[in-house]
Parts: C-alpha cells; sequence; structure tokens
C-alpha cells in the first residue's frame, strides 16, 4: 500500500470523529504553547538583557566602593590606573540625588559627577551641544549635560542648550543633551551629569562611590580587571572593601542562569507534552477497540499487517503534529501579544520550532506505536468475529 | 485446488470443548460451485474461514495449490486472501465510512495498484453486479441486497479464483436472494470457483456439488442439480 493511501484513511478515520480528534490533539496544543511559549520568552529575555548590557559596552568594568573608610583616592590617582596598557580610560563618579529648579518647577533627579572619558566609557550620545570636557572638570565649571527627560520636564522642550538649572542652589549651565537611551540599564534619560571636580565640591564629599573602568578591548578585560585589582590594593591597602563587576561576567552568569531556566522550564513544559501523549495513546487504543471489527473486514480483504500498523500509526502521528502545528501557531499569537505588552521583540527561533514540531511528532510514534501494533497483530478471525 | 486431510478445529466454550470441525477431507478443484450445507453448529463457517485462511486449523493438512498452509508466511496469506480469495460474508461486512466505490477499491488499495487501473476494475465490478449508479453511497443508503452486490463486486475486484461466501443470502429477503444467487451463478459460470455455505436446500441445489456437515464431519458429497459445468 502506498503511503499517500495510508495517509487518505487516516485523514478519513480522524474527521470521522472530529470532536474525539480535537480533543485528543488539546493535549498536545497546550504543551507545545507552554514549550514554545516559555522557551521563546525566556529566549527573549535573555537577548534582551544581554544586549542591554552589552551596549553598555563589553569592555566595561565597574568598581563600587563597600567600606565605610574613605579611599582617599583622587582623580590623579586615576589617572595613574589609566597608565596601564590594557586599560583605555577611568572615570570616577560621585552619585547623589539632588533637587533641581528651573524657575518655578522642581523635582527630585540623579546627578553623577563625572569627567570626559565617562562618555566613551560608558557609550553615551550626545544629540544637542557637548558633553562635560576636561576644562569642565579642570575649572570646577558649573555646566550639566542633560538627559532627555530632564529636559522634557524641566524646560518643557529639548532645545534647552544655554539655559540655567539649580542644583542645590548653584547654577549650572546646559552645555549637552543626551540622545534618548533605548536600553534599561544604562538609562541617563533622567540624569544630570556635571563635571566631577564641581560634584565633589557641590556635595562636600571627595570620594568616589563608584569607578567605570574600559578596557582597551574586548581581550583585554581580564588584563584590565587585575591591574585594576593591583592598584586598588596598592592604593587602599588594608582597606580593601570594594567589588569589580565584570560585565562579560554578568552575561556569563546570566546565560548560565537563563540556560538552566530554558531546561527547567521547558522540561515542565514537556512533561504537559507527555501527558497529551498519554492522551493520544488512550484514544488510539480505544480506537482500536472500536475497530476491530473493521480491522477484520481490512485483514479478510488483504491488509498486510504492516498496512494496519501504518495506518494506526498514521492516524496517531497525525493527531501529534497537527496539534504541534495548532499550538505553534498558538504561541506565535501569544508571542506577538506577551512581545507588545513588555514592549520587548520576542521571535520564535527555528530551532524552537523544529523542537516543537520533531517533539510531537515523537510524541506520536512513541504513543501511537503499542495501540498500532496491537491492532496490527489481531487474528483476522477473531477481530472479524468481534462484536 | 484445495485439499483438506482429516481438518480438526476445537473452541474452548467455557468448561465444555466444541469440535467445530472433527476431521473434514475432502478436495476441491479449480472453478468447481460448491455448497456446504448443514445447520448451524455444523462447522460450516469454521470449514470456510480455514479454506479462506483467516484460521488456522489445530490439526490435519490443508493443502492450497500443493503447498501446505503451514509453509505459507503470514504476508504470503495476507497476499491469498488479496488476490486468491474473494470474500462475502452474511453480514455484507462493509466499511460504513466509505462509500460504495471506495468499498470496492480498498482491496486493490492493498494491492498497490495505481489509481486508473483501480478506477477502471472499480467501475468494471460494480457494473457486474448492477450498481454503478449507486457507487458514491454509503452502505447505510443501500438496500441489503444492494450491499450485499457491493460485497460481491468487492470480492470480485480483484479477480480472485475462489468466491468464498458465507451465507450470503441469509440476512435478504428472498427476491434479493435470487439477485445475489444469479449473480453468483453467472460468475461461475466465468469459471471462477465458489465456494457456498449456506443452510437452505434451495440454494444448495443451485451448486453443482453437495457437501452436507453434520457435527464438524462432512456426512455427504453428492454431485447433483446445479448446471453441468
Amino acid at each position: 500500500m502506498k503511503f499517500s493511501q495510508a495517509f487518505k484513511m487516516a485523514f478519513v478515520a480522524l474527521k470521522g470523529n472530529k470532536m474525539r480528534s480535537f480533543l485528543t490533539m488539546l493535549g498536545i496544543i497546550i504543551g507545545v504553547v507552554a514549550v514554545t511559549l516559555l522557551i521563546s520568552v525566556v529566549q527573549g529575555a535573555t537577548g534582551e538583557i544581554t544586549g542591554q548590557i552589552e551596549s553598555l559596552g563589553s569592555n566595561l568594568l565597574q568598581v563600587s566602593f563597600t567600606g565605610t573608610q574613605p579611599t582617599h583616592l583622587t582623580i590623579s590617582d586615576l589617572g595613574e590606573l589609566e597608565k596601564d596598557g590594557s586599560i583605555y580610560g577611568v572615570t570616577g563618579v560621585v552619585t547623589r540625588t539632588s533637587t533641581i529648579r528651573v524657575g518655578d518647577t522642581d523635582d527630585d533627579y540623579k546627578v553623577e559627577g563625572i569627567t570626559r572619558k565617562y562618555q566613551d566609557i560608558t557609550g553615551q550620545v550626545i544629540k544637542q551641544g557637548r558633553f562635560i570636557s576636561d576644562i569642565d572638570v579642570e575649572s570646577h565649571a558649573y555646566n550639566a549635560v542633560v538627559g532627555i527627560d530632564v529636559a522634557n520636564d524641566m524646560f518643557g522642550t529639548e532645545n534647552c542648550i544655554g539655559n540655567t538649572l539649580e542644583i542645590n542652589g548653584f547654577n549650572f549651565t546646559v552645555v549637552g543633551l543626551l540622545q534618548k537611551s533605548d536600553t534599561m540599564l544604562a538609562n541617563k534619560d533622567s540624569t544630570v551629569l556635571i563635571p566631577l571636580s564641581t560634584a565633589q565640591r557641590l556635595f562636600k564629599d571627595k570620594e568616589f562611590d563608584a569607578l567605570y573602568i574600559s578596557a582597551s578591548t574586548p581581550d583585554m578585560v581580564d588584563a584590565a580587571q587585575n591591574a585594576t585589582d593591583d592598584f586598588l590594593i596598592r592604593e587602599l591597602g588594608d582597606n580593601d572593601d570594594y567589588t569589580i563587576i565584570n560585565q562579560n561576567a554578568i552575561i556569563d552568569v546570566m546565560n548560565d542562569v537563563m540556560s538552566v531556566m530554558t531546561i527547567l522550564l521547558s522540561g515542565i513544559a514537556a512533561i504537559s507534552l507527555l501527558v497529551g501523549g498519554i492522551g493520544i495513546m488512550n484514544i488510539m487504543l480505544v480506537s482500536v477497540t472500536e475497530r476491530t471489527r473493521e480491522i477484520g473486514i481490512r485483514k479478510a480483504i488483504g491488509a498486510q499487517r504492516s498496512d494496519i500498523l501504518t495506518q494506526f500509526l498514521i492516524e496517531a502521528v497525525v493527531l501529534s503534529l497537527a496539534g504541534g502545528i495548532v499550538g505553534l501557531g498558538l504561541s506565535y499569537i501569544g508571542l506577538i501579544i506577551i512581545g507588545t505588552a513588555m514592549g520587548i521583540t520576542m521571535s520564535m527561533s527555528l530551532g524552537t520550532v523544529a523542537l516543537a514540531l520533531g517533539f510531537s511528532a515523537f510524541v506520536g510514534v512513541v504513543f501511537g506505536i503499542y495501540p498500532a501494533n496491537k491492532a496490527a497483530r489481531l487474528k483476522p478471525i477473531d477481530a472479524l468475529r468481534y462484536e | 485446488m484445495i485439499e483438506l486431510l482429516n481438518i480438526r478445529k476445537t473452541y474452548q466454550m467455557g468448561e465444555a470443548e466444541v469440535h467445530a470441525l472433527d476431521g473434514v477431507s475432502a478436495t476441491i478443484k479449480d472453478g468447481e460451485f460448491v455448497a456446504v450445507i448443514g445447520p448451524s453448529g455444523s462447522g460450516k463457517s469454521t470449514l470456510m474461514n480455514i479454506i479462506g485462511c483467516l484460521d488456522l486449523a489445530d490439526d490435519g493438512e490443508y493443502r492450497l495449490n500443493g503447498q501446505l498452509i503451514d509453509d505459507y508466511t503470514e504476508r504470503q496469506l495476507g497476499e491469498i486472501r488479496n488476490r486468491e480469495i474473494g470474500f462475502i460474508f452474511q453480514q455484507f461486512n462493509l466499511l460504513p465510512k466509505l462509500t460504495a466505490y471506495e468499498n470496492v477499491e480498498l482491496p486493490l488499495i492493498y494491492q498497490g495498484l495505481p489509481m486508473g487501473e483501480r478506477k477502471k476494475r472499480v467501475i468494471e465490478s460494480l457494473e457486474k453486479v448492477g450498481l454503478a449508479n449507486r457507487m458514491n453511497h454509503r452502505p447505510s443508503e443501500l438496500s441489503g441486497g444492494q450491499q450485499q452486490r457491493v460485497a460481491i463486486a468487492r470480492a470480485l475486484s480483484t479477480k480472485p479464483t475462489l468466491i468464498l461466501a458465507d451465507e450470503p443470502t441469509g440476512n435478504l429477503d428472498s427476491h434479493s436472494g435470487h439477485e445475489i444467487m444469479d449473480i453468483l451463478t453467472g460468475l461461475h459460470r466465468e469459471g471462477r470457483g465458489i465456494l457456498l455455505i449456506t443452510h437452505d436446500n434451495n440454494v444448495a441445489n443451485m451448486a453443482r456439488r453437495q457437501l452436507k456437515m453434520y457435527d464438524g464431519r462432512i456426512e455427504q458429497d453428492s454431485l447433483s442439480g446445479g448446471e453441468t459445468a
């Protein structure tokens, strides 16, 4: 018997029992939706977060000071560190939340004291005007670069270059506007950047809250981290309460976490596919019993064991594969909805599609083979006599 | 050529053993029209099932075309049922979800014939039983006599050498029964062997040869009536 004929027979049989076929498929549909949605969402989220971290610069190291003792680090100390071959640039950062006032409007924003190198190290883009310069830092200039939300909220316009804003009662001239940031992690939309030296004076604090260090190339990140470590131990002595955060290390850890999550979630989802498969087996067994007489007739007129086996196996595989395809369709729609709701581009990878289809076909074969074999092995006379 | 030697078949019915066939020996040549007659429980159907390779004897020798049935593989037996033998049952045994055309086509599909050839043979067979105009009807839309004619067309479509008919008129009124018998005698005239099971003497007398069965044995093997072949 030809394969196409066997397919036709399977379709006729499944069409004859539409409700039952649909309910049997439902188990697989739910399983496939669960698998594909979970995997795609985790992958989408991983891609999104990794992308954001990488957009900070994969060369980036971040040092945060956790001790209570002053570090006594100065801008010129950082210049020492910057001389290391593995390091492109170093900037110390002083961060405070301060009240910003423009005319009658006032609101709290994050104010960061930074140096010129900060722009390159953290990948900020200027939309209008200029960034904080070395001269600004040397001269303790009262100049500020603002994020786009600050400009809109405080000035009501993006064209705020040359305007004045007040931080802690001191007037600053806006010299630059940052491009709207498309990441969540390095988002400076609601931040005011001022020269580091000015910030230290303004906040009456000589200490850095953090250091941003950029390695000269992505390969040099580890060397830069070692150099930073050596430098900090030398400078701080016993007072070494600091943490160096390596972006690559974060990405690695996050990828590890996400892949464990993927395995875990798809394992859970696979259980629902398994349950769906058992549903298929159950229905196929019922179907074989119901159609015992049909099997007898088919055998009496010359169906071989393999013909009956193929027919029932194809029925099982068609059920599960159709369930898989419907499930993929639903997941695709689900992903669009989730993606729109979360503002993230969700995509279903080809691997996920192949996995879902392959697994549902596999489930069909595994759970179809036993009932099909049971049907194929019926003796023609017993099957014909069955009432 | 069918050669039966001392065929025995025993069924276990609860505690009791029923000797459905208790030493049956007979030879049926190709092209013969034989009626097996006897009361119910005499072993007629069991005999037909064994001859038709649907069931196996417990004891004795059954040679089909000179070869012992035990020496055929399961696949070969399937092919014999498909190509050599056409079954006609008392219950018609059509598949209810398929049309008359599809029912007749089924054995040809199992033969692996191409679609064009199948169509030719199906229409030819249905024309022979006078149902070419009903080929898209399902069994439930046909009368008993028409269903049995579809079953005959199905048996014919593979051009078998032997037709096994188990009480083909048993579920039919006398008019439809006559139509069926007319078709069967016509097929015999074309040279096909027919083994007919019945408990109706009038039907049995249409065959050239009668095997009278009683309690699992052939009591009488006589040549009478029918048309001289």
